[in-house]
C-alpha cells in the first residue's frame, strides 16, 4: 500500500541543474578561491605564500585610500544613476508610447550598440572630445577657438562614457514597465479631470516606478563594478573601486590583495542587490530580458 | 446634465474612414446604443465625444455647445472602460476621489461622496481594498461609481459588459439601466450584443460601415428593419427575393419563388422606388415549423428539416423548401422535430417586410 508521502518530484532539479551546475562551477567556486586567496600572503612581486592570515583584511580596512575609493565609487554610481534615470526615462516613454508602426525598429536600434565592443565605444569618445577631436575640430573650424579645449579625461568624460554605455539598460527596463502599463489609464485620469501633466504624475510615474528601479540597480551595479571607462576616460584622479583591483593584480602583481579587493566589491554590491530585491522583488529584473 | 449632438461628424485615420457623417442627437437624460459590429465606427463615436479623439470634420456639441476643442479634461464626461481601467495602485476610495480631486471637493466631501457611490452600486465599505482584490464585476461597478461620482454631464459606456461572464452579465444589464434610471444621466452606451442594445436603450443607433444604418426605438428597430443589414444583424432573417405583383393602398403582393403570392400589408413595406423587384424579409422566430400534414392559416410550404440547434426552451432549425435554406427559432412544444423530418414550414403575411434591392 502506499503510503500518504510520496517520492519527492525530481523534474523541477534536472531543469534547474544546467543552470545550478554553470553557476556553481562559473561563479561559486572561483569567488570561493578568491575568498581563500584573500588570506594568502604577498611576499614579493607575484610571490605568494598559502596561510590564513588577515593582514589583507586589516590593511583594507585602516588604509585611507581604499575608503577613498568606496567613497568615490559610490558617489559616481550614484551620480551616473540619477542622470541616466532622467536622460533613459524620457526615450523609454517616447518608444512605448509612440504610435509609430515599426516601434521594433526603435528597439532595435536600442540594442544595436551592443554590437560593437563596449571598449572600441569607449575609446570613440577620444575621437569626439579629444584635442584632435570632432568637437574641437569643429570649434576651431568656426573659429570659436584658437588653441584645441581640453575636454577629455576628467569625473566628466568618465560620466559620459558610463552613460553612453549603460543608458541602453536603463531605457529597455523602463520601456518594459510603461509598455505593461493598460493604454486606458491615463485616457481614465484624463476624462476624470486630470491634464496631461497630472495623468502623468498620478498615474504613468508611479505605475512604472518598478522599471526605473530596476534599470537604476542594474546601472549602479554595473557602474559600481568597472575599471574600464575610468581607465580609458579618466585622468589620474578618477579611479573607481575596480580601477584599485585592476592595480593590485596587474601593475603590483598582489594576488591576495587584488582577492581581498575583489571580494569587498563582491559584497558591496551583493548587498546593494539584496536591499532592493527587499523593497522592489528581484524578478522585475527579469522582465526587461523576456 | 446635457444633451448630445453630432453635426455632419466624419473621421478618418489616413485614407480610412470611420465614420462617415454623423447627424444624430442624444437627448437629454436618455439611454442611446451604438449597436455594431466590430469596425463600425461606434467607438470611435464615443472617444469623439469623450476628446480623446478629434474629429476631421463636423461639430460636437454637449449641452448645446460646441466642445470640438475643449480639451478632455475639462469636459466634465464620465467613461467607463471595457476592461475597467482602475487604477491598480490605489485604493477603491482613492480610484472613486481621482475625479474629485480636480473638482474643489473638501476632504469631508469627497469621503461622503465616495460612500454614496460605492451605495449607489451596492458594493459599501470596500473604500480600502485594491482594484486586484475584487472580481470583475465589482471592478466594473467601481469603474461605474468613478465615472458617476463626478456627476458628469454624460456618461459614456464602452462595452463596460462584454468582460463579464454571462449571468453576471445580464445581471449588470439590468443594474446599470437602473443606475442610469435613477440618477437620469444622458448615457451613450457601445456594444456589439443586440440583446444588451434591445433591454436597455431609450434609443438604438445601429452602425455600420461608419454609417448609421437605422436609428429608432428598440422595437422599431427590431420590427422594422431599415435594411437588410440591421435585419440580420438584430436577430436571424430569412431573406427571399420577390417580384411585385400587384399593389394598391393598403397591401401589396408579392410572388416568391417558395411560398407562391404573399400580401403584405403596405405599413411594413418599404420605399421601392418603383422597383419591380425587392426582398422579403421573415425573422427566423416568426417562422413557424408544423408538422407535414398541418395547416394554421399562414402562408406555408413543404420542407425538410436539415439541422437542429437544441438551444433549451427553443430549438433553431435549419430547414430546406425548395432551393433555399431557412432559419426558423421556436419554442419547444413537446419535442423537437429531428433532422431528415419532412415539416410544414409556415408564417404570417403581416409578420415580414419587404425592403428594396441594395445595390
Amino acid at each position: 500500500m502506499s503510503g500518504p508521502d510520496r517520492a519527492p518530484d525530481l523534474r523541477p532539479w534536472f531543469l534547474l541543474a544546467p543552470a545550478l551546475l554553470s553557476i556553481i562551477v562559473l561563479v561559486v567556486i572561483p569567488m570561493s578561491f578568491i575568498l581563500v586567496y584573500s588570506f594568502y600572503e604577498n611576499i614579493d612581486l607575484a610571490v605568494d605564500r598559502a596561510a590564513f592570515q588577515f593582514s589583507n583584511w586589516q590593511e583594507l580596512f585602516r588604509d585611507k585610500y581604499y575608503h577613498v575609493a568606496i567613497w568615490k565609487t559610490l558617489r559616481l554610481s550614484v551620480i551616473v544613476t540619477i542622470l541616466a534615470a532622467v536622460l533613459g526615462y524620457v526615450p523609454a516613454y517616447f518608444i512605448a508610447m509612440t504610435r509609430f508602426r515599426h516601434r521594433w525598429l526603435l528597439l532595435l536600434l536600442l540594442i544595436l550598440p551592443f554590437w560593437v565592443s563596449f571598449i572600441i565605444r569607449t575609446l570613440s569618445w577620444i575621437h569626439i572630445l579629444g584635442n584632435q577631436g570632432a568637437l574641437n575640430g569643429l570649434f576651431e573650424w568656426l573659429g570659436l577657438t584658437d588653441a584645441p579645449l581640453s575636454m577629455m579625461y576628467n569625473e566628466t568624460t568618465v560620466i559620459i562614457g558610463f552613460l553612453h554605455v549603460f543608458l541602453p539598460y536603463m531605457i529597455l527596463n523602463v520601456y518594459v514597465s510603461l509598455d505593461g502599463i493598460d493604454d486606458n489609464l491615463e485616457p481614465a485620469a484624463r476624462t476624470l479631470g486630470a491634464t496631461p501633466w497630472q495623468a502623468f504624475r498620478e498615474v504613468t510615474l508611479p505605475l512604472s516606478l518598478p522599471g526605473l528601479a530596476a534599470g537604476c540597480l542594474l546601472v549602479f551595479v554595473l557602474t559600481g563594478g568597472s575599471y574600464v571607462t575610468p581607465l580609458i576616460l579618466g585622468g589620474p584622479n578618477d579611479y573607481l573601486f575596480g580601477n584599485l583591483i585592476h592595480d593590485a593584480v596587474v601593475s603590483e602583481l598582489n594576488w591576495p590583495m587584488g582577492a581581498t579587493l575583489s571580494f569587498t566589491l563582491l559584497v558591496m554590491l551583493g548587498l546593494i542587490v539584496v536591499i532592493y530585491s527587499r523593497f522592489m522583488g528581484i524578478n522585475q529584473l527579469a522582465k526587461a530580458f523576456r | 446634465m446635457a444633451g448630445v449632438e453630432l453635426k455632419n461628424v466624419k473621421k478618418s485615420f489616413g485614407l480610412i474612414t470611420a465614420v462617415q457623417d454623423m447627424n444624430v442627437t442624444f437627448d437629454e437624460g436618455s439611454f442611446t446604443t451604438l449597436l455594431g459590429p466590430s469596425g463600425c465606427g461606434k467607438t470611435t463615436i464615443l472617444r469623439m465625444v469623450a476628446g480623446l479623439e478629434a474629429p476631421t470634420d463636423g461639430d460636437i456639441l454637449v449641452g448645446g455647445t460646441r466642445v470640438n476643442e475643449v480639451p478632455i479634461h475639462k469636459r466634465n464626461l464620465g467613461l467607463v472602460f471595457q476592461n475597467y481601467a482602475l487604477f491598480p495602485h490605489r485604493t477603491i476610495g482613492q480610484n472613486i476621489a481621482f475625479g474629485l480631486k480636480y473638482r474643489n471637493v473638501s476632504k469631508s466631501d469627497i469621503a461622503d461622496k465616495v460612500k454614496a457611490a460605492l451605495d449607489i452600486v451596492r458594493l459599501p465599505g470596500v473604500e480600502d481594498r485594491y482594484p486586484s482584490q475584487l472580481s470583475g464585476g465589482q471592478q466594473q461597478r467601481i469603474a461605474l461609481a468613478r465615472a458617476i461620482v463626478i456627476e458628469p454631464d454624460v456618461l459614456l459606456l464602452d462595452e463596460p459588459l462584454s468582460a463579464l461572464d454571462a449571468n453576471l452579465r445580464e445581471e449588470m444589464r439590468v443594474e446599470l439601466k437602473a443606475i442610469q434610471h435613477r440618477i437620469g444621466v444622458t448615457s451613450i452606451f457601445v456594444t456589439h450584443d443586440q440583446s444588451e442594445a434591445l433591454a436597455m436603450s431609450d434609443k438604438i443607433i445601429v452602425m455600420s460601415a461608419g454609417k448609421m444604418q437605422q436609428v429608432g426605438a428598440p422595437e422599431e428597430v427590431y420590427n422594422s428593419p431599415a435594411n437588410e443589414f440591421v435585419a440580420n444583424f438584430l436577430g436571424a432573417s430569412n431573406i427571399l427575393d420577390v417580384t411585385v405583383t400587384s399593389a394598391d393602398n393598403r397591401t401589396i403582393v408579392v410572388q416568391t419563388p417558395q411560398f407562391g403570392t404573399i400580401t403584405v400589408p403596405r405599413a411594413r413595406v418599404a420605399d421601392l422606388h418603383g422597383a419591380k423587384t425587392g426582398r422579403l424579409v421573415v425573422r427566423a422566430e416568426k417562422l413557424r415549423l408544423l408538422e407535414a400534414t398541418a395547416h394554421d392559416g399562414g402562408v406555408s410550404a413543404p420542407g425538410t428539416v436539415e439541422a437542429v440547434d437544441y438551444q433549451g426552451q427553443i430549438a433553431r432549425y435549419f430547414v430546406r423548401v425548395g432551393d433555399a435554406q431557412f432559419q426558423a427559432m421556436n419554442m419547444i412544444d413537446g419535442r423537437p422535430f429531428e433532422a431528415g423530418t419532412g415539416v410544414q414550414v409556415a408564417f404570417n403575411p403581416q409578420d415580414c417586410s419587404v425592403l428594396p434591392i441594395e445595390s
